[in-house]
């Protein structure tokens, strides 16, 4: 922990009706400061810090996965393991690491992107966080209990997981209610912020576009998780006290989960994405040092692709046997979200254009992520073709999707993040040699592992099977192979982050030359209350 | 921290209470959810949900022009001793014409049980076309070890039955109504 | 003209080169098959196009990016625009995509539209998933069987060289005749499955008290592979689905043959079996049907499925035994197998099942005893 920013004194406040004011009073020393801290900064350094903590422990899931996926046979685990660990991969992935890791971002860098002291409610901000281990203690304890973790997927269709699922279905419930607690607590005090807390004189066009990404996806997390809390409630009734929602021998319906399931399964997905689309959107104008182009048009773009994903839900359920009105609905809404995800796309193309481009590993990472996505968004189209979805749902051809999405999509992002913002949070740069091959290991390992999955997916493999015919062999030991490189490659992260909190070439407050958003303006490493008094701000310093 | 200012503490309240506000209305949405999907199944045909209650009979002509393969198939679940079963196989109706078919229930075990007969209909589109008079569906069914109970469905597929539809079918699945989880298998 | 020779030829090359491409990559095991119906022929297209659009957006927008990531360097010496919005550029880029989208909505709509019509079927099937295999009936002809894997365990472990068809074989496979549109409903005893065969292109939930309905016209005889699609628990990916396709009269007289067979069975529990013989039979039937779950020495997996090995509440209970196998458990994957087995083999597993693994009991059920329980 040497690379605390120094502790100065506080200036003393009028007691503030969020409390943040006498937190600061007394602050306590070693493990109790951590417990007890309201500050913006050293909650966004523990959500960022858990949340690598349990992608590598989605990770090490996954690589069991990959192991087991090596060869074609049974070689090391059992096929009920194995669902457990694609359960818990996905669960870990999606609720434990990129959920808090954009949370973490967000607690860091908005209230410093918009010239805040702290977030709006600094003790609640405590408290979303520190319910996070509880609820992640809670459902990796499940693996040990009789009867094992849950096995029914991510996406817990019932009745698998409610009259078919093993005893710590309870536990997960509950701790999926607990993360989801964190995530709304999250959310408000993010809206809260941003809505009430800017300084004098920046208006909401203003914002930065990784601001505008996180309010518009507060608003989604408000809009669903609640929606979320809802269907696990009714689980929990069908499965301890007797009601029949999802059971159809009671008069209830298994696919009226899968509705309410993906009305909020849907928007999540975005909420995963939109922040990272904010993140990106702010790096590349930094490294073409050239500004954003089309800056109301890409808010507009996240704006209306919020508002479509609660419109397309039932493209996962293509196969349900909808009615035919329903499935050509869902299929043209689907399709219509490729228009302002495109617009994102040429948006950061032309930002590029006649820019005068160089490759920090920040820049790296955030190229990587728009050639990558696109791809991701590119399966995605031929997803949402219903008749040709019959012949991709469920397959490895979607896992490619999901995983190009969410692995060079929202992880990448957060990689170009924590690359770009490091030496504001340290005051050190990271290890250039070494940032560099964790980019191209981690490039090449990515679609080492996640693009043979196209092809075998197309060639008929469904997806969550421990086993699989001789024709899928070879393209799945090459995914073996990339997850193996790309999962080794992550401890060169870790290594990279800890030798920068260490150590490393000094920054200056104006990291990187072509950087103009607010956070440049206060020291390396950012001390512990910036903007106490609020900036004026002038938009055309910003250059938006 | 700063010294906060007064107004914008009271702004930043008035969006957490906004915000709560509107996270109970979407708890509260999700469980409404519930019976506006019933609602929603039944004006679309989603799903080939029945209504379960009993309709009236629409009265007027009878479409002779064209004529309705209906099927009906019976199945039962786990756990549940009895049988479920049809004379009629499959019947060949015009659209508006009420037709009465019978079943029988029959408990092959050795204890008092009861039992419920889910409906569902394919295609999706006809379940909201298909009228059910009288139906045993609409209640739990009760009956002593060795006890057998006919029980007569009358329907009528209306008129406005779309025109590419010519065979509906109906599938019964019997569910025993006391879920007792047992773990012998 | 000449030069609209030149295009010709390019563009017949390149038609052709996509041809025999796109036949590699199928040959190779590479891309969707293109299948045995119009259905799956009309989807194949559909991918294919949708494919080449993306590949064509993807040339021009990564073409652009690279260009600008390459031309524009800064240790180039490249100095940055101030250019950060164009109106009328951006309503371009707005449009075009929609256009692009409405070319593929149109015959993609007209895909489906045919996809839904399983109206003027020939003949009607009734699939029915269950945890792990699935049971096939035709619909007013008395034919109906349970059909699941029949790769053995040994090649699993790897103890024995896999097969060919490892993991896509089954014991008996769902006969289709050629030509003919089949009807398919679908629904589960259990939890979700989904049926699925690549070739047919047809992909449907199997969903526990619901029926789904699909179709499908098999233009080509041949045996057709695939598997469960939505996962359902332990064997998910142990439930494979093999379709096979014969011509219409090789097809009558299977049909015909299946149900002699069946009459043949339904005799046989008149006569009075031996133990051995029902042990015998009863092996069989045991691993076809019962040793996924309950395991070939009958230790089952507990808590999920319990041992029958030395399991007393069974083995001091007869009448609780044959309730169980006949009728299943509410709330847990055991099925009642009453109406999916016959007499014979249900008298036989029951029989097998009392008396394998030290069990011991000596006890032998008769074929003819289940058989008046059943017409009870």
């Amino acid at each position: 922990m040497a690379s605390l920013p120094p502790k100065h004194p506080v200036q003393q406040g009028t007691a503030d009706a969020a409390g943040g004011a006498d937190a600061h009073h007394h602050p306590p020393k070693g493990l109790l400061r951590w417990v007890l801290t309201t500050n913006h900064k050293e909650i966004g350094t523990l959500y960022l810090l858990f949340s690598l903590l349990m992608f590598l422990i989605g990770g090490v899931f996954a690589l069991v996965i990959r192991a087991e996926l090596f060869q074609p046979g049974l070689q090391l685990v059992q096929p009920e393991f194995f669902n457990q660990m694609t359960t818990m991969h996905g669960l870990i992935m999606v609720f434990g690491a990129v959920m808090p890791a954009f949370v973490g971002l967000a607690n860091w860098m908005v209230p410093l992107q918009i010239g805040a002291p702290d977030m709006a409610l600094p003790r609640l901000n405590n408290f979303s966080f520190w319910l996070l281990p509880v609820a992640f203690t809670l459902l990796l304890s499940t693996l040990f209990m009789p009867g094992g973790a849950p096995n029914f997927g991510w996406t817990f269709y019932a009745p698998l997981s409610t009259t078919y699922a093993p005893p710590s279905t309870t536990f997960f419930i509950l701790s999926l209610h607990i993360a989801g607690i964190s995530s709304i607590l999250g959310a408000i005090n993010i809206i809260a912020t941003i809505l009430n807390l800017r300084a004098p004189g920046m208006r909401m066009m203003d914002m930065t576009l990784f601001v505008w990404t996180w309010l518009i996806t507060a608003f989604l997390l408000i809009a669903v998780m609640p929606v979320l809390a809802g269907v696990v409630t009714m689980m929990l009734m069908d499965i301890n006290f007797g009601t029949s929602f999802f059971n159809a021998g009671g008069g209830g319906d298994p696919v009226m989960f899968q509705h309410l399931f993906w009305f909020f399964g849907h928007p999540e997905v975005y909420i995963m994405i939109l922040p990272a689309f904010g993140i990106v959107s702010v790096i590349i104008p930094t490294f073409a040092r050239k500004p954003l182009f089309g800056y109301a048009s890409m808010v507009y773009a996240t704006a209306s692709i919020a508002i479509l994903s609660f419109m397309v839900w039932a493209h996962h359920m293509f196969v349900v046997g909808l009615p035919l009105v329903a499935e050509l609905f869902f299929m043209y809404s689907t399709m219509l979200i490729a228009v302002p995800t495109g617009v994102k796309v040429f948006n950061w193309v032309a930002t590029l254009f006649r820019g005068s481009i160089s490759y920090e590993p920040a820049m790296l990472f955030a190229i990587a992520f728009v050639i990558l996505f696109t791809i991701g968004g590119f399966s995605g189209l031929m997803l949402a073709i219903s008749p040709a979805d019959f012949q991709y749902h469920d397959t490895y051809f979607v896992v490619a999707h999901f995983h190009y999405v969410l692995v060079p999509g929202a992880i990448f992002s957060i990689m170009a993040a924590v690359y770009y913002w490091l030496p504001k949070w340290t005051g050190h740069y990271p290890h250039l040699r070494l940032s560099q091959w964790h980019f191209w290991l981690s490039v090449i390992g990515v679609n080492l592992t996640f693009f043979p999955m196209h092809f075998s997916g197309l060639a008929g493999m469904p997806r969550r099977i421990p086993d699989y015919s001789l024709q899928f062999a070879d393209f799945n030991m090459v995914s073996s192979i990339g997850a193996f490189m790309f999962g080794l490659s992550q401890l060169l992260f870790v290594v990279i982050v800890f030798m920068c909190a260490r150590g490393g070439e000094k920054a200056p407050a104006k990291t990187w030359d072509g950087a103009v958003d607010l956070e440049w303006t206060v020291p390396s490493p950012a001390p512990l209350h910036t903007f106490e008094t609020p900036p004026q701000y002038r938009p055309a310093e910003a250059d938006h | 921290m700063a010294t906060p200012n007064p107004d914008t503490q009271r702004n930043v309240n008035r969006t957490v209470i906004k915000t709560l506000v509107v996270l109970a209305g979407m708890f509260a949405f999700a469980f409404a959810l519930v019976p506006l999907y019933d609602v929603f199944c039944q004006v679309t045909g989603l799903n080939g949900k029945t209504s379960a209650k009993a309709q009236s009979l629409v009265s007027g002509d009878v479409d002779s022009s064209r004529t309705v393969t209906m099927q009906f198939i019976t199945r039962s679940s786990a756990g549940l001793p009895w049988r479920l079963e049809t004379q009629t196989r499959q019947v060949r109706v015009h659209p508006g014409q009420s037709t009465e078919v019978h079943f029988s229930f029959t408990n092959l075990g050795k204890e008092v049980d009861v039992a419920r007969a889910v409906p569902s209909v394919t295609p999706s589109e006809a379940a909201l076309h298909l009228r059910k008079l009288a139906c045993f569906c609409f209640q739990n069914q009760r009956l002593r070890p060795g006890e057998k109970m006919e029980a007569p469905l009358v329907f009528q597929l209306d008129k406005q039955l779309p025109e590419d539809i010519r065979t509906v079918t109906l599938v019964y699945t019997l569910y025993p109504q006391e879920m007792e989880v047992s773990s012998s298998g | 003209m000449r030069k609209w020779h030149v295009w010709m030829t390019a563009g017949t090359l390149l038609l052709s080169g996509e041809l025999s491409l796109n036949g590699k990559l199928q040959a190779a095991g590479w891309n969707m098959p293109v299948g045995v119906t119009d259905i799956s022929r009309e989807v194949h297209s559909l991918h294919m196009t949708i494919f080449w659009i993306c590949v064509v957006i993807g040339v021009v927008v990564f073409g652009a990016m690279f260009y600008s990531l390459f031309r524009y360097r800064r240790s180039k010496g490249a100095q940055a625009a101030k250019f950060h919005e164009h109106t009328t550029v951006e309503v371009i880029w707005t449009a075009i995509p929609l256009l692009i989208l409405i070319g593929m909505a149109v015959p993609a709509t007209a895909t489906l539209k045919k996809m839904y019509d399983a109206s003027e079927a020939d003949l009607d099937v009734m699939i029915t998933g269950q945890q792990w295999r699935w049971q096939y009936s035709y619909l007013g002809e008395d034919v109906n069987f349970i059909s699941s894997l029949a790769t053995p365990r040994e090649q699993i472990s790897g103890d024995q060289e896999r097969g060919e068809n490892y993991l896509l074989e089954v014991d008996q496979p769902l006969v289709l005749p050629v030509g003919k549109k089949v009807r398919l409903l679908m629904t589960s005893d259990d939890v979700i499955h989904s049926w699925w065969v690549p070739e047919l292109a047809v992909k449907q939930d199997a969903i526990p008290g619901f029926v789904n309905e699909n179709w499908v016209r098999i233009n080509e005889p041949g045996i057709y592979r695939g598997q469960c699609a939505e996962l359902c628990g332990k064997d998910h990916g142990f439930m494979p689905v093999v379709v096979q396709a014969m011509e219409e009269e090789e097809f009558d007289a299977w049909l015909a043959e299946r149900k002699s067979a069946a009459s043949e069975e339904a005799a046989g529990a008149d006569r009075e079996w031996k133990l051995d013989e029902l042990m015998e039979r009863g092996e069989q039937v045991y691993g076809s049907i019962c040793a996924a779950c309950h395991q070939p020495n009958g230790a089952g997996l507990p808590p999920t499925f319990p041992a029958l090995a030395g399991n007393q509440a069974l083995l001091d209970d007869r009448e609780h035994h044959l309730d169980t196998v006949l009728n299943g458990v509410a709330g847990t994957p055991m099925p009642g197998f009453r109406t999916t087995l016959s007499p014979v083999e249900l008298a036989a597993v029951i029989t097998y099942e009392r008396n394998a693994w030290g069990n011991d009991t000596g006890d032998v059920v008769q074929p003819s005893e289940i058989a008046e329980q059943l017409a009870e």
